[in-house]
């Protein structure tokens, strides 16, 4: 387990660039979805006000 | 801006997108488990070459964004159809991210590869200058309030800024650069072993899966977006 941790002495910068990489996508994905919730109630607000 | 989307079109993308988010999910644990467990370290580089799995990807994804972007720029130019506006605006923040991701993790391969964080070589730089023409577009379009002025000033940064994509792609060709030169090429066999292509083009693959979810969320907020804006001048 150590040895996969520490890939050969390369580890920190195997794992930061992978955490770095999943980070900035889990980021772009949540806050999109979030965006998305938000603006699909307000339009359907929107709409319920115009009928 | 007259954008004709009809409802059902807009449950097609919702339908999608659940398949798309699964998909995506289930292709990086796989491509993970490769690229982390199942692949052989590199004879000379050792274990530091499995940041190729995420850094390549994300580097030939941001210039297939860039790419789609600079198509959708100019056919918006030629039929003036609001759509492909809203293409190149939901692919430039996703194509930001991944120039962001690939000069960083290219950064850290850098350091145990060639002893330095950062060289102002061709590739390099070119990537770098890549990551400034999408936050250009990006703040452009939230400067400029006319949305029509926004919209033609944009679409011709976009289009402009697609002379930097060859570049990127044969600097290391034309320049002597620190950067390596392709390992795979349309035109000839992969200088990869398999072991090391399996997993690369798993993540690969996964990249492209997570490219269409969020475009496709992002397609969505512009349009509501866009509905929002006629409901309220109505």
């Amino acid at each position: 387990m150590s040895e996969f941790i520490l890939m050969n002495g390369y580890g920190t910068y195997i794992w930061s660039a992978y955490a770095f990489t999943f980070i900035i996508l889990g980021y772009l994905f949540f806050t999109n979805s979030l965006k998305l919730n938000k603006k699909q109630k307000q339009l359907d607000k929107l709409l319920k006000k115009s009928d | 801006m007259n954008l004709k989307i009809s409802n059902s079109q807009i449950e097609h993308i919702k339908g999608a997108n659940s398949y798309l988010i699964v998909s995506t999910f289930l292709i990086f644990v796989v491509g993970l488990y490769f690229s982390l467990l199942d692949s052989p370290p590199d004879y000379i580089q050792g274990d530091s070459m499995r940041i190729m799995y995420v850094h390549v990807p994300s580097a030939w994804l941001s210039l297939f964004s860039y790419t789609i972007l600079a198509i959708s720029c100019i056919v918006w130019f030629v039929t003036r159809n609001p759509i492909f506006n809203l293409f190149a605006k939901s692919i430039a923040p996703i194509g930001a991210a991944f120039t962001l991701i690939a000069l960083v993790t290219g950064s850290i391969w850098g350091k145990p590869t060639w002893g330095v964080w950062w060289v102002w070589d061709a590739r390099l730089t070119s990537m770098l200058l890549l990551f400034f023409l999408y936050l250009a577009y990006i703040l452009l379009w939230q400067s400029i309030t006319n949305q029509e002025t926004a919209a033609k000033i944009s679409a011709a940064l976009g289009i402009i800024g697609f002379i930097n994509i060859p570049i990127i792609k044969f600097s290391v060709d034309w320049w002597n650069t620190l950067h390596q030169p392709a390992t795979i090429s349309k035109l000839s066999a992969p200088s990869i072993d398999i072991n090391m292509l399996i997993p690369l083009l798993i993540m690969t693959l996964g990249y492209m899966c997570f490219l269409i979810t969020v475009f496709l969320i992002k397609l969505r907020i512009e349009i509501i977006d866009q509905k929002m804006v006629r409901l309220s001048e109505v």
